[in-house]
């Protein structure tokens, strides 16, 4: 592989020479080693301009070496894996990595959106308020497809991701956030003390700043330091050390967010292994220890390539061994810059010049540069000059008012530390400012949560060291665990001092927020126009929003702002900090929980037996049910529909309706506790018998209905409809736990313990006799319309329940056996039947026989209708209470003129219904105030040979006979019906009494 | 949000359902004239204060024991103070010690 890294040292760093990798951005081969992120693979190649700006399509390069980047974002990948916005500075280099740069049109060398720089005035704080705005016309023909065009970073995939994400549960006693010395620390002094311990580290490799930066701890290099503490941490069985694992967020109760990128340094996830993890940790405490990000500072032109943060010179020079310049100029305002410029000596780079815009500029720094061979100069950078390519020169304002021009390729620039405080404010904690590093400290953190090291704005190695080590013993003793935890680490002491500089003013635009194009003039402009409240401030200008969230711009923005509105920085304060800290994709939320696995799947006990019949499936609630059963030769699903109903009308079929929600009610208070929950009275149900029943709301609206049976004294066996299974449950473990605990009474949910089929049809009886034991009489006189009881089936040795129910109106009876049985008995009960011609029916025959019944069901139980609504209002016991006595008693649930259940048959046979439309008397100019109700059900029945309706229709059972107009404006139709009663069929029920 | 029920131990709050207020109690449909009765479960049923601190609700552990719960929440930081079971749900535990 021939090389191309121009820009890579002969030695030094923690990428690995002997493994190469070859990777293309924007179509040009490049090479690196494994251990690089993407941002210095680039870096080491010499490829300077990685990216266009958002507004005005600036040439952009790589500022930092960390999550913070705001420039340096990729389309990483292609096709369906293409993944926008990722970060280059902390994507790692894999082989045959694909990444193109981003917004920019139709390359990142000839980018003609860079015109927009000229339309400059045009792009100021809150354009997107004072813009597109007239005239009118001209906003969806002109300005919407402008801004799309425009708007954004990078562009999706615009396909199904083809990986997948997966969710996982972690409890600890000690979570511990960012693997750099504190956090290390932190974890071998709380691990040692025998907390169970999660170490979770961003990047792939464990060390933080120690990778970086030279340093002497205890006596050994950082690096040996490093090696022996991880190894000392691996031999702990009770620490966990998770790489390429960002916690995120901290949520309520000690649960915090991390996510970790399992193949993200993969082209491809190995087989059954997931793209990326999203961990939800219990942690009993958490230590911060995620560190500090260096922060810019705003001056002409500081978004030019070329103009980088001073520690990440450093880290690309220390842990890559990449070289961001040839000859290196470093602006600051602290002594830690400085650390920049050993960096790079010991490198062999040349450095150009220092600017140093202290206020005192100590005499040991002149020495240094007179040691080093380069300038010293006390002042501050005005501005840049050099193009895409890079910056050439940077014009010096010297404190004594003279300038200076500085030549270099690369200018390295501190203006200071900002702990990392995201995390600690998650739950509205404000952070507090500290005048002496003039930063951002953490404030009230989240219960269980401490911060060591320079999260804690304790920037010297010792101080983190320390800190991280006095965190671990804390907290593991705060989880009882107080084994001796050893001493921690030391290292030499350094004292940061800076003087706060936020911005250097002169002509040209001077970038606080390099993500959103958001510079100094647009702040003074938010100022000017009365949005200088930080909150205002963020959204007007739109300063630390987007994939960055702000973090190397929202506290020089804020002081930025402090400054010009004559404020402190305190009294200007901070933005709320929201989960997550670092972007999340959605598809790791979302986990597994996608396409079909978006929720659980409920299949009937007959279902893998409905499938193999070619059954057409609908999705009722989690179930899928059988809805038809085509046969060969049917063209349209109404053939297949009718076929089933006139079987069952004729003949005899059976329907899996195993779905309705099932519960043993049993205890010696068993009926008088369901006489509380119904609105009918079964304490009085004779053993052996069945009885349906309607539950209230406590507001006196109608719940739920079912037919409950009586096994024994003290047992009952209610059924609930599908779609209330759960509710029901819910709402009567309430009433028995929280409303009449006084009542001996245990209910269990049985509805996956049984098979229920419903037999239905005048041959109903021919083919049970020949599916029970010879010894069960099933004759009319036996076993009546609603008996309920216990019986054995032929060669079976289980206990089935028998039901003498029917929803469709013929003679039918429901037969519970055991689940594990459910398919056995559709065989049988095919192989008895087959000679009868038993027909399988699906929801859509139950629909239409219930609506040719007239029973009410999901459509009608809606949550708007009263017992009385639905023709049931004779059933509520006045001898009792029950849950909605008293407030269905309410006037307006007893109004005369209520809309009410009625059947709506059209008088021409032709007619077409839709559920939906709304009835009007005939004449009736249509509007609502003329509106007499809506129809909630329709389906054709092949026994009347058209369409029939239910619906509510106001004083509608003392207009039986009346023509109305059933009127569908959606769809532009109107139907002449008569209403009638809302049993069509065998209104008198001798059929399912027979 | 994590809730320690008395029966499974500390759980995530996605296992639960909430359901609000525990304060208002089921008026007894004996006491008084219709109307007071009406006013009464009026108040039961529609009347919640909207508390800014320390707040008792209902909530049911759907996603394990069936139990329900009066959990004593901080509405401003989702500080849970106590998770006690309701009233009845201690009985089937005391059924099976033999108790009542």
């Amino acid at each position: 592989m021939a090389t191309t890294q121009t820009h890579r040292l002969a030695e030094g760093g923690i990428v690995d020479r002997m493994k190469p990798l070859s990777f293309t951005f924007d179509g040009a081969t490049h090479t690196g080693y494994v251990g690089d992120t993407l941002a210095s693979a680039l870096i080491a190649n010499g490829v300077r301009l990685v990216g266009r700006s958002f507004k005005y399509h600036r040439p952009r390069g790589i500022l930092t070496a960390g999550s913070e980047e705001p420039n340096a974002l990729a389309e990483l990948r292609s096709g369906a894996r293409r993944e926008a916005n990722s970060r280059m500075t902390t994507t790692e280099l894999y082989d045959g990595l694909e990444a193109a740069s981003q917004n920019r049109w139709p390359s990142l060398k000839r980018d003609l959106l860079a015109i927009n720089q000229l339309g400059a005035p045009f792009f100021v704080a809150g354009f997107y308020y004072k813009t597109f705005m007239w005239p009118a016309r001209f906003w969806e023909a002109v300005y919407e497809p402008m801004i799309r065009r425009a708007a954004g970073l990078g562009d999706t995939a615009k396909l199904p991701d083809p990986d997948h994400y997966e969710k996982a549960w972690a409890h600890c006693d000690v979570l511990v956030a960012g693997a750099g010395p504190a956090g290390i620390s932190a974890a071998l002094a709380a691990g040692r003390a025998g907390a169970r311990v999660i170490l979770a580290e961003e990047d792939f490799i464990a060390g933080g700043r120690l990778l970086s930066d030279d340093a002497v701890i205890g006596g050994m290099s950082g690096a040996e330091w490093l090696a022996g503490a991880l190894a000392e941490l691996a031999a702990m069985d009770n620490v966990r050390l998770m790489l390429r694992s960002a916690v995120f967020g901290a949520y309520d109760g000690g649960t915090y967010g991390v996510v970790e990128r399992v193949n993200d340094h993969m082209p491809t996830p190995p087989a059954h292994e997931p793209r990326q993890r999203l961990w939800r940790v219990v942690a009993k405490r958490c230590i911060v220890a995620m560190g500090a990000i260096e922060r810019p500072v705003a001056f002409a032109n500081n978004d030019r390539p070329g103009v980088m943060m001073a520690s990440a010179a450093r880290t690309y020079l220390g842990r890559f061994g990449a070289v961001p310049g040839r000859r290196i100029a470093l602006f600051t305002n602290n002594s830690d810059g400085w650390k920049t410029v050993d960096a790079a000596l010991n490198a062999g780079i040349e450095i150009a010049a220092v600017i140093d815009a202290r206020d005192e500029l100590p005499t040991e720094y002149l020495a240094r540069g007179r040691a080093g061979g380069f300038r010293v100069l006390h002042g501050v950078v005005g501005d840049v000059t050099g193009g895409r390519g890079g910056i050439s020169k940077a014009k010096v304002a010297l404190k004594d008012g003279g300038t200076a021009v500085v030549e270099a390729d690369c200018l390295a620039v501190s203006g200071g530390w900002n702990p990392a405080v995201g995390l600690t404010c998650n739950q509205r904690g404000r952070p507090v400012w500290r005048d002496d590093i003039a930063a951002f400290v953490p404030g009230d953190c989240p219960a269980g949560m401490t911060v060591a090291g320079a999260a804690n704005g304790d920037f010297s190695l010792s101080d983190c060291l320390a800190g991280g080590h006095e965190a671990g013993v804390e907290a593991a003793g705060a989880t009882g665990h107080a084994r001796k935890a050893g001493q921690a680490a030391r290292a030499g002491t350094d004292t940061y001092a800076l003087t706060a500089l936020w911005h250097v003013s002169g002509k040209g635009k001077a970038f606080v927020d390099q993500q959103n194009d958001v510079t100094v003039a647009d702040i003074r402009l938010a100022d000017t126009e009365g949005f200088s409240s930080v909150e205002h401030l963020k959204r007007y200008t739109t300063l630390g929003m987007a994939t960055d969230q702000g973090k190397t711009s929202n506290v020089n923005g804020l002081a930025i702002m402090a400054g010009i509105s004559g404020r402190t920085i305190s009294e200007t304060g901070t933005t709320i900090y929201r989960p997550p800290y670092v972007p999340v994709a959605i598809g790791t939320f979302a986990g597994h929980h996608r396409g079909e696995n978006f929720q659980p799947v409920r299949l009937t006990p007959s279902h893998r037996w409905a499938a193999a019949r070619g059954a057409a499936f609908v999705d009722v609630g989690a179930w899928k049910r059988a809805q038809w059963y085509p046969l060969p030769g049917e063209k349209t699903w109404l053939e297949s529909v009718n076929r089933e109903v006139l079987a069952v009308r004729n003949g005899v079929g059976f329907c899996d309706v195993s779905t309705l929600g099932k519960i043993d009610v049993m205890g010696p208070d068993a009926g008088a506790f369901l006489d509380r929950v119904y609105i009918n009275t079964f304490s009085t149900l004779a053993v052996g018998k069945a009885r349906y029943g309607l539950m209230l709301r406590e507001d006196g609206l109608v719940m739920d209905d079912g037919t409950t049976a009586r096994l024994a004294e003290d047992h009952y066996f209610m059924t609930t409809t599908t779609a209330n299974a759960a509710l029901v449950m819910q709402h009567l473990e309430f009433c028995r736990q929280v409303l009449w605990p006084e009542l001996d009474v245990q209910l269990a949910s049985a509805t996956d313990q049984w098979a229920q089929f419903s037999i239905a049809g005048p041959k109903t009886r021919e083919v049970l006799r020949d599916i029970l034991d010879p010894s069960e009489d099933i004759s009319n006189e036996a076993f009546p319309f609603m008996g309920a009881g216990e019986v054995h089936l032929r060669g079976a040795d289980f206990t089935a329940r028998l039901f003498r129910i029917s929803f469709s109106g013929e003679l039918a009876f429901e037969i519970s056996v055991p689940r594990g049985f459910g398919e056995a008995l559709a065989e049988n009960l095919m192989r008895v039947g087959g000679p009868l011609g038993i027909t399988p029916y699906g929801t859509e025959a139950l629909g239409v026989m219930r609506l040719e019944k007239g029973h009410a069901a999901g459509a009608e139980l809606n949550g708007t209708t009263t017992a009385g609504d639905l023709g049931l209002g004779r059933m509520m016991s006045a001898k009792k209470d029950y849950i909605g006595r008293v407030m269905a008693g309410r006037e307006a649930l007893i109004d005369p003129g209520r809309q009410v259940l009625v059947g709506l048959k059209p008088v021409a046979k032709s007619g077409r219904l839709f559920s939906g439309g709304h009835v009007f008397a005939k004449g009736a100019q249509p509007g609502p105030d003329t509106d007499d109700g809506y129809v909630t059900s329709v389906g054709f029945s092949p026994v009347f040979g058209q369409y029939l309706g239910l619906g509510l229709v106001a004083r509608g059972r003392e207009r039986i006979g009346e023509i109305v107009t059933v009127r569908d404006p959606l769809r532009n139709t109107a139907c002449d019906c008569e209403i009638a009663g809302p049993a069509f069929y065998d209104p008198d029920g001798g059929r399912q009494r027979g | 949000m994590r809730l320690a029920c008395p029966f499974c131990g500390e759980r995530d709050a996605s296992e639960f359902t909430y359901l609000g207020d525990a304060a208002p109690v089921r008026p007894d449909a004996a006491d008084g004239d219709a109307r007071a009765l009406h006013d009464s479960f009026h108040d039961y049923v529609y009347l919640r204060d909207n508390v800014a601190g320390v707040m008792r609700e209902w909530w049911y552990h759907s996603g394990g024991c069936r139990v329900w719960l009066t959990v004593e929440r901080d509405t401003r930081t989702h500080e849970i103070h106590t998770v006690e079971p309701a009233p009845g749900a201690t009985a089937a535990v005391k059924a099976g010690r033999g108790e009542r």
